[in-house]
């Protein structure tokens, strides 16, 4: 089995708020990078399958120099090999566009079982690279997977969360995988992944290295443009003590509240 | 010169931080409230490598430098002294000693399951009326044909009820002072070795703090650490390196109750603003960012001086003075920055207040520390080179497996 996890930086989730507009605009967000915290499960649940039905994982990542972050994360936590794809034409791509590069990579790859992707990423939180992934390489794309449950003999079954519940849905491999955070407990970095990350060098992949027309990816093949960015209105809360004579009857009380706020 | 911190230490930094806010904060308050030792974080610690990170790979360790050994000092005790206390006692007081001085074969038999950590150590220098003043030690080792006899009492030893090699410090030769220690590993089970835990104290309510009472101990001669005599230099070089994470430990809680003053001063409004827009709060939390910052420059000297294999005894008892002094300060201001919900449990930097409070009093009071800079900056005090010096770290062969 091979399994190809794709993975990305971004901001840490806290320091979000601190963005300015400006910033985001000029997609420089001032912010220090880590590892985008939805591709920590899709890592995890490459490690596990490798540990459990043998094979390999390979940590891929999309961007100039200076971006191995993520890589280095994947390899200290136990993916043995990661490779970086870029090209100065790659600027300015579009979750369509990176779906494409991503796809391109996977195939130089070869023959693989499956491609595990963060849900999405903290940042842009479009969750679209991994439905462009899937379209592109024409596989099917498992979203909301909370558990793995057989792999074997060319099909794939899995758990996907869903508004009512669970649902078990089968796949014929190859397919792409986006999971939820039911699915895995991310492992912490090993002291010797590590050693390995501080020392990892990482191929990198470029256009002409993945047969990819440069017109069709980067700003030049981009189908989005962000425009007229502005920040959400900041929220504003309020307390409001449940009174009442009995624990019972305040419990009571904040239970309705709930209900006709439809929180339960 | 290099002031910044590898990619390789960013990273122990992060696994550790991630391990301390995850697996120790949740739980610690709980434990701090029942005088309780979280018994359960000492294998996820082995299994994370941390107990023995810079003890060399063949030795079951995890290859790591020293500089990491002090952030994971820091990170730990930015949750909670009690649990860095742990890495103090076991790794630097016990596992280091045992690097330092022991033999090949001594290696082998303790430091390798101290280092994997399917055993724990801890260190017996302490005696209830020989603390600072370690040549006046009681405890007595007689030579019985291969063996020894020990005999005395330990006291304030952090995991004495916890550790299964246990270094201890008696005189082999009662007319001498301190020529006349010697250093032993006793193994938990030895008959007439018996252990017990102190409940009642002020802070690091979490750790295990204990005694240990030697009643005719038969320890073997292979359980004699360095040579006869050489007790005294094994203390003071474990106290060495303990005394270095505790610095760097304080700088985890300096950091620590920064950051919940800094969160506490952008919420707490009085006076129809936010109480940081004072300046007498914004003094005490200046001091602390300011005492972070030395703090942090003074520890990392050592961490680098180790890494080199240099001796830095003093520039560690400087750190040690420094930081744990200011983690006091800091958790002092903390606590008033909160006002009375400060002096409360239900906030935390009460807990850390308490926590600081022991670490200016153990490794050296803060009156030892100032008489030692007092006396090299004299000129009366000079370090001579010992026959066993911590190995300096090399990344080749630390990282090699045996």
């Amino acid at each position: 089995m091979k399994y190809i996890v794709c993975v990305t930086q971004s901001p840490d989730t806290a320091e979000l708020p601190k963005v300015t507009v400006d910033q985001a605009e000029s997609g420089n967000q001032g912010l220090e990078l880590i590892t985008n915290p939805w591709d920590e499960y899709a890592i995890e649940e490459g490690l596990r399958l490798k540990e459990k039905q043998g094979g390999s994982v390979l940590a891929i990542t999309v961007g100039p120099a200076g971006t191995e972050g993520a890589l280095k994360s994947a390899v200290a936590m136990g993916v043995p090999k990661g490779v970086r794809v870029w090209d100065d034409a790659f600027a300015g791509s579009d979750a369509l566009a990176i779906g494409r590069i991503l796809a391109a990579a996977v195939r130089k790859e070869g023959d693989y079982d499956v491609v595990l992707t963060g849900k999405t990423t903290v940042d842009g939180n479009g969750a679209l690279v991994p439905v462009a992934l899937a379209s592109a390489l024409g596989a099917a794309l498992l979203s909301q997977v909370a558990k793995i449950v057989a792999i074997g003999d060319g099909k794939i079954t899995v758990e996907r969360l869903v508004e009512e519940g669970r649902e078990k849905v089968t796949a014929d491999l190859p397919v792409v995988i986006a999971p939820v955070k039911e699915i895995n407990e991310p492992r912490y970095a090993s002291f010797m992944g590590i050693r390995k990350a501080s020392r990892a060098k990482f191929d990198v992949w470029d256009a002409a290295a993945l047969g990819i027309n440069a017109g069709s990816v980067g700003a030049a093949g981009a189908k989005v443009a962000w425009g007229n960015l502005s920040k959400p209105p900041a929220r504003e809360g309020s307390v409001v003590l449940m009174e009442g004579e009995t624990v019972e009857e305040k419990v009571t009380k904040l239970v309705d509240a709930l209900m006709a706020e439809k929180v339960i | 010169m290099d002031f910044a911190f590898t990619e390789e230490h960013d990273m122990v930094r992060k696994m550790v931080h991630d391990f301390a806010a995850k697996e120790i904060r949740p739980v610690i308050n709980e434990y701090d409230s029942n005088h309780k030792y979280p018994r359960f974080l000492l294998p996820r610690m082995a299994e994370l490598g941390i107990l023995g990170i810079c003890i060399p790979v063949r030795y079951g360790g995890a290859g790591m430098d020293y500089i990491s050994l002090g952030i994971v000092s820091e990170e730990l005790e930015w949750a909670d002294a009690s649990v860095r206390e742990t890495i103090a006692v076991h790794l630097a007081l016990n596992s280091l000693a045992l690097l330092q001085w022991a033999s090949e074969e001594q290696k082998q038999r303790f430091l390798v399951p101290l280092a994997t950590g399917e055993k724990i150590g801890c260190y017996g220098l302490t005696e209830p009326a020989a603390g600072s003043d370690v040549a006046g030690l009681r405890s007595t080792a007689r030579k019985d044909g291969d063996d020894y006899i020990l005999n005395g009492e330990k006291m304030w030893i952090t995991l004495a009820d916890v550790a299964d090699y246990l270094l201890v410090f008696a005189k082999t030769d009662p007319s001498q002072r301190h020529r006349g220690i010697s250093a032993f590993m006793l193994e938990r089970g030895m008959e007439g070795l018996t252990t017990g835990t102190i409940e009642d104290k002020m802070g690091v309510h979490a750790s295990n703090t204990g005694w240990i009472a030697m009643d005719d101990v038969r320890v073997p001669k292979e359980n004699l650490i360095g040579q006869e005599g050489e007790g005294f230099k094994i203390a003071m070089s474990a106290l060495d390196d303990a005394r270095y994470t505790v610095a760097a430990g304080a700088a985890g809680t300096i950091r620590a109750v920064m950051e919940a003053a800094v969160h506490y001063a952008n919420e707490r409004e009085a006076f129809g603003q936010k109480i940081g827009q004072f300046q007498l709060v914004q003094q005490l939390i200046a001091k602390m960012a300011l005492n972070y910052d030395i703090a942090g420059l003074l520890w990392q000297r050592v961490g680098w001086l180790k890494n080199q294999g240099i001796r830095n005894t003093k520039e560690t008892s400087m750190a040690k003075w420094f930081a744990t002094e200011a983690a006091f300060a800091a958790s002092s201001d903390a606590v008033q920055v909160h006002g009375a919900y400060g002096f409360s449990s239900e906030y935390q930097v009460e807990r850390y207040l308490r926590n600081s409070k022991g670490a200016v009093i153990y490794e050296g009071t803060t009156q030892i520390h100032q008489l030692l800079q007092a006396q090299y900056a004299l000129g009366y005090r000079h370090d001579k080179p010992l026959r066993c010096e911590l190995p300096a770290y090399d990344p080749e062969a630390w990282g090699e497996e045996g």
